[in-house]
């Protein structure tokens, strides 16, 4: 678990990493903390895989990548381990899950995430993955986003 | 704006980690044969064409305690702004999008506890009269996520 400090780190960063010669010294000043100690517990809270990395979110529409889309499978529960680790490593898949299925309404269990510059591009990548899937695929489909509602990541609630 | 060459290959370096030191920018400036000051502004100019949509550290929900759920709703056309603006007031909606299907709207919940995914999403059917289906992921067969720019 994070204790108070921690959490005041936390929601210090999650609007961003401040983009100055010394952001770490920058965001330790705001918390009246010690550089080091900052440092420190950053170091802390990446070892523990609170935080993943520090990095740029980029925006796929702004680069080209208008066609964004999540193909969804119906993969035999025998076989979704194997077939998904080599799903999930296909180059062009970004995000490979396994999700329970939700009958009658959603029938799949493996979600890959799929980009490309247009529509085709996308199709031809589907097709690569349906025929890795072969016979134990029953049936798929796949959602294009249209627009971008909300994209925030995790907010931490202010604690009273 | 259009990102240039150099552009390209900042935002492929800036979507793997900033090293943790007192000027990671210069550290990554060198790395790239750049200036400090040229890489800082080049950053804030994508971040503020949106290029760069945030730029900081990815946290881990479920690695501080919490949860993360893909969750999906089938809004008719007529309420969806409506439902929009009741479903994104929740702080902790991490992301959504619209979608091309009957389940048309696609959102993040990420919460501090576990019980907190069934509280939002109780809270939002009931608010919107809507049912919130909810994929929690059961395994996960990639991590990390790069685009080449």
């Amino acid at each position: 678990m994070i204790d108070e400090t921690d959490r005041r780190i936390i929601a210090a960063m999650q609007e961003g990493l401040p983009l100055v010669p010394a952001p770490f010294a920058r965001v330790a000043a705001d918390l009246a903390l010690p550089e080091p100690e900052l440092m420190e517990r950053i170091a802390a809270l990446k070892a523990r895989g609170v935080i993943r990395r520090i990095a740029a979110a980029p925006n796929h529409y702004k680069l080209g990548l208008t066609s964004n889309g999540m193909t969804v499978w119906d993969v035999d529960d025998a076989r979704i381990a194997d077939l998904g680790a080599r799903v999930g490593a296909l180059a062009f898949v970004t995000h490979c899950y396994e999700r329970p299925r939700a009958r009658p309404d959603w029938p799949y269990n493996l979600f890959a995430m799929v980009h490309g510059a247009d529509r085709d591009e996308v199709e031809a990548k589907r097709g690569e993955i349906a025929a890795l899937l072969g016979t134990a695929c029953r049936g798929h489909d796949i959602l294009y986003s249209t627009r971008i509602l909300k994209k925030t990541g995790l907010r931490l609630k202010e604690r009273t | 704006m259009t990102p240039d060459a150099t552009d390209r290959r900042i935002l492929n370096r800036m979507q793997e980690d900033l090293p943790l030191t007192a000027h990671p920018y210069a550290d990554v400036a060198a790395e790239l044969g750049l200036t400090e000051d040229d890489l800082l502004a080049r950053l804030a100019r994508m971040k503020a064409a949106r290029l760069i949509t945030r730029f900081g550290p990815f946290f881990d929900a479920a690695a501080m305690g919490g949860a993360f759920c893909l969750c999906a709703m089938a809004v008719p056309e007529a309420e969806f702004d409506t439902v929009l603006t009741k479903v994104n007031a929740h702080p902790e909606v991490a992301h959504n999008y619209e979608r091309t299907h009957r389940l048309n709207m696609w959102f993040v919940l990420a919460t501090e506890t576990p019980q907190g995914i069934a509280a939002t999403a109780d809270a939002i059917e009931a608010e919107t009269g809507i049912a919130v289906l909810r994929f929690p992921k059961l395994q996960e067969f990639f991590i990390g996520f790069r685009v080449a720019a």
